[in-house]
């Protein structure tokens, strides 16, 4: 794959690997996370019916450029009553386990970052680094404010993982592996081939599936969008009854770690629902490298249908922020523990029962 | 349980509700006015910055005494016989030089209350909104059409004026003293009245 | 959410501690400058003290130093947000002292004037309220619609937010001729806005969630502290100046008087608080049709004295405010400057009831309390 033609260019197993493991994060995360900001300002702003950035670049286009430059420059303010330590690394903290879950996800048939057989397991383990990293943030602030946030966004994000796995064993029951990279070679050919319609096997069972396959996807994409703190769910980040949450006491180049991993995180959980649900990079009509013959072609449609499905879902998180209010703290535990596990356990029976037959 | 089925359809179908309200805003294209390249436009009536014109200016003070905040300051001088200052737009002719007319728009609340009893209209809101300043002292706009020097030249006159009407009224007072001096000495004894009768 | 009651943690072997938090005077949620003190143990609170006074201009001791004419520009900063409400009621003050018919003409437009000013307050209590609740997109929608109707009083008198309109005998200005088109384009536009609106937010369920069953106010509590105006009409009492007392032209429309009902939880709280607001917009929509067909001819200026100089004497006039009975109590001793203008605002009443309704809450309630009961600081502290 990726590995061997650049290993077959090169010559050299450490070059070919070092590009490997920083192609995906310079060439693609951090321009998307610097595109998905001013996307979010222009979706946001089109919504209530005004224009968003509009100076600078045309249109606005060099908004985030600008912005990082500010936060470059900015004075990076540590408290002197903090825990320096912690202080300093809670933000590397997030921003690794934000970024290490692209490793394990297929952006396309020729490129994967690591194409081990756990990669959901990975991925669930290394996002979950996050939730340390904002504790991290909000006890060494020495802030009561941003302790009480980072309390409630731990609470939050390890109560919301029970459904996303209720709904990811789901899927391992169907298909059997773990593995994102087979799970996107399995959905080939057309759209009704996606698991969300059943799944490529055909027969009375892929009928059956299909309502309990559109729910899981819905409380997939609900608890997912819990455990990046996005509206309705962002009692942590937003200001909340007192003030900004867990990072608060942050300035500078720290704080713009905490933004872009923010949206990095957005779209691996988006690229996951893509994965799962929805074909990964597998178009839904065909190829048109195929047809025509020009079989090079293929990878990077697939890049792009990859993308395109990601960015859809992006789209849709924006969406939801811009609409909907904010919930109170037990009323989002309630809704976890209330509707969605007893909801994900039942599918799960039942998915179970059926794949049996 | 019917309840709770009740919520989570309640739940759902709310949100999918806003969510269409929300979409179909995308489309709606902005209200959003790109000042500065694009300045809106602003009504006859609108109430910015004031102007006063001094040529209809009579100094009657109505204005600086009807403004709530006392942000107009003016100082008038009366004119020496035999000076023409001109007549107003309206056809009143002017009796006083107007020396000081300074509004300080730091104060000034925009109200209007100073464009109604002004019986010349000189003095009148425009729609000018862009005149800030960084020094406070800047904004205190002086309408004075007269130099410094004829400023300090009408009140001399005036007060030339007045030490020679002072002059003339002293030099008066002794005339009639001396008169009255002169004419009691000449005057013969009137007969005095008896207003006992008068009495009713 | 139901009243959580604090008698478990007296019973119970842990002692707790009673915490007291801060909600300074700066803060994103409450509306101006109010400090609030709460007294919370862990999440619930116990009680909550508001600071006050942070805006306190010293209006009722200026009025004292100004003719009655200059007071005008005075009272339309009290209340920033409904300023044609304030220079009505103390024009009206005036106006009965001094015995002053005002032509039929100046009533309706006053009248017109004071409904358009309601909708534009309402509109901006309901768009702040949402973005305090988190959705952000219904505050830029009312923000828009206010945008027209400041348009409508800018081709008017001049200014956007603080008129200096409506004078002792009269008005400032006559209508602009392109006023009645224009409000109609507006009341044709307007009334899908508010469907919107309901629509993104009223009936919203995570809405409903945050504000339903909370911060109720029952009637005799309200009753008791002297709270008016949509705060008591929620409460399902149907009392309102315009029609229990009225006064200008207000007795020659038709219009209901929406009362709260408890359709989404107890009667009472916060969401029939917000939703009170919204059916009144409607309401004045109504009343502004209704004026607008039927507005007489005539001079808006002919009754306006040359200087106002009242008869000794006191009056007290009060109207209805958007946010509840303001009322003007006027000392006059026979001079130019009065004697005492004493000015009774109804969010000052209303916040002498905020800490019974946030007792037994969450801290995160606070907010939504705050919002729902629509207060302004420029009243409060005059």
């Amino acid at each position: 794959m990726m590995y061997d033609w650049l290993y077959n260019l090169t010559g050299n197993e450490i070059l070919a690997m070092f590009i490997v493991s920083l192609l995906p994060l310079f060439v693609f995360i951090l321009p998307f996370a610097l595109f998905a900001v001013l996307m979010e300002r222009k979706v946001s702003a089109h919504m209530q019916d005004r224009l968003g950035p509009m100076r600078t670049g045309y249109h606005g286009i060099l908004q985030t450029v600008a912005d990082i430059f500010k936060l470059l420059q900015k004075e990076d303010l540590v408290p002197t009553a903090t825990d320096k330590t912690l202080f300093n690394f809670a933000p590397l903290l997030v921003f690794i386990g934000s970024y290490a879950a692209f490793a394990a996800i297929p952006f396309s048939g020729f490129f994967i970052g690591s194409k081990i057989d756990l990669g959901l397991i990975f991925i669930v383990g290394v996002t979950g680094l996050v939730v340390a990293g904002i504790l991290m943030a909000g006890w060494a602030s020495n802030n009561k404010y941003s302790l009480l946030g980072a309390m409630r966004a731990a609470a939050q994000i390890i109560s919301y993982e029970i459904p996303t796995l209720m709904i990811i064993l789901m899927i391992v029951m169907l298909t059997g592996t773990l593995s994102l990279y087979d799970l996107s070679e399995l959905q080939t050919a057309y759209f009704w081939n996606w698991l969300i319609l059943g799944g490529p096997a055909v027969g009375l069972q892929k009928i059956l599936l299909i309502p309990f396959m559109i729910m899981g996807c819905l409380i997939i994409y609900t608890s997912t969008l819990a455990e990046v703190n996005r509206t309705p769910f962002d009692i942590p980040e937003a200001e909340s009854e007192l003030v900004s949450g867990y990072h608060t006491e942050y300035s500078g180049m720290k704080f713009a770690m905490f933004f872009l991993a923010e949206y990095a995180n957005m779209f691996a959980v988006s690229a996951i629902v893509a994965v799962l649900f929805f074909g990964g990079y597998q178009s839904p009509f065909g190829y048109l490298g195929n047809t025509l013959g020009w079989t090079w072609l293929v990878p990077i449609e697939q890049f792009f249908w990859f993308t395109s499905k990601g960015l859809f879902f992006v789209f849709v998180q924006m969406w939801l922020r811009w609409t909907l209010p904010r919930f109170r703290v037990d009323q989002l535990m309630a809704f976890c523990w209330k509707y969605l596990i007893p909801f994900s356990f039942v599918i799960l029976l039942l998915v179970g029962l059926i794949a049996l037959m | 349980m019917r309840d709770y089925i009740y919520n989570f359809w309640q739940g759902l179908y709310t949100i999918l509700i806003g969510m269409k309200v929300t979409f179909r805003h995308l489309f709606v294209p902005a209200v959003t006015i790109q000042y500065p390249s694009v300045k809106p436009q602003l009504p006859e009536r609108e109430r910015n910055r004031l102007y006063v014109n001094m040529d209809d200016c009579i100094g009657c003070d109505q204005c600086a005494r009807a403004c709530p905040v006392n942000c107009i300051e003016i100082e008038t001088v009366k004119s020496i016989p035999g000076e023409d200052l001109g007549t107003t737009s309206n056809g009143k002719k002017k009796a006083l030089w107007v020396t000081t007319f300074n509004i300080d728009f730091a104060k000034c609340c925009y109200c209007q209350l100073c464009v109604f009893p002004c019986p010349t209209v000189c003095i009148y809101m425009t729609d000018v909104y862009e005149f800030s300043e960084f020094q406070r002292e800047n904004l205190v706009f002086d309408f004075v059409t007269l130099l410094p020097e004829e400023r300090i030249q009408k009140k001399k006159n005036f007060e030339e004026l007045q030490v020679k009407k002072e002059a003339e009224k002293i030099a008066a007072v002794k005339k009639t003293a001396e008169e009255k001096a002169a004419a009691l000495a000449n005057k013969p004894p009137e007969p005095k009245q008896d207003g006992k009768e008068e009495i009713k | 959410m139901t009243q959580y009651s604090i008698q478990n943690t007296k019973d119970s072997k842990l002692k707790t501690e009673e915490m007291v938090l801060n909600m300074g005077p700066q803060h994103p949620s409450t509306h101006g400058v109010l400090r609030l003190e709460l007294q919370i143990d862990g999440e619930i609170i116990i009680d909550v003290v508001p600071h006050i006074g942070y805006l306190h201009r010293c209006f009722e001791k200026h009025c004292e130093a100004m003719t009655y004419p200059q007071i005008i520009p005075y009272t339309d900063r009290m209340d920033y947000l409904a300023s044609m409400y304030n220079e009505f009621g103390y024009a009206l003050a005036m106006e009965r002292l001094m015995k002053i018919e005002v032509p039929e003409r100046v009533e309706y437009i006053r009248v017109i004037m004071g409904e358009l000013q309601r909708i534009a307050s309402h509109l901006v209590a309901l768009g702040t309220y949402g973005a305090d609740i988190g959705a952000f997109t219904p505050f830029l929608f009312c923000f828009r619609d206010r945008e027209r109707i400041l348009h409508l009083f800018e081709i008017t008198c001049g200014a956007r937010l603080l008129y200096n309109y409506i004078w002792i005998g009269g008005l400032s200005h006559d209508l602009h001729p392109d006023f009645i088109r224009l409000t109609k384009e507006f009341i044709k536009d307007f009334r899908p806005n508010v469907k919107e609106l309901n629509e993104l937010l009223s009936y919203n369920r995570i809405f409903i969630e945050r504000t339903a069953n909370v911060g109720i106010l029952p009637i005799e509590t309200a009753i008791n502290y002297g709270v008016t105006g949509p705060n008591l009409r929620a409460s399902g009492l149907k009392w309102d100046l315009r029609r229990d007392d009225p006064y200008s032209a207000y007795h020659k429309f038709d219009y209901e008087i929406p009362v709260g009902s408890g359709e989404k939880g107890k009667t009472g709280d916060c969401w029939d608080r917000y939703y009170v607001r919204v059916l009144e917009m409607e309401e004045s929509l109504k009343i502004i049709e209704q004026a607008i067909d039927t507005i007489p001819d005539g001079d808006v200026s002919s009754a306006i004295p040359k200087r106002v100089k009242p008869p000794e004497g006191q009056i007290y006039t009060r109207v209805e405010n958007p946010r509840g009975e303001l009322g003007y109590f006027i000392i006059s001793d026979g001079s130019l400057n009065p004697a005492r203008v004493k000015v009774r605002a109804p969010s000052f009443v209303t916040m002498q009831v905020f800490p019974e309704l946030c007792k037994g809450f969450m801290v995160a309630d606070v907010v939504a309390i705050l919002g729902s009961v629509d207060i302004v600081l420029g009243e409060i502290d005059r």
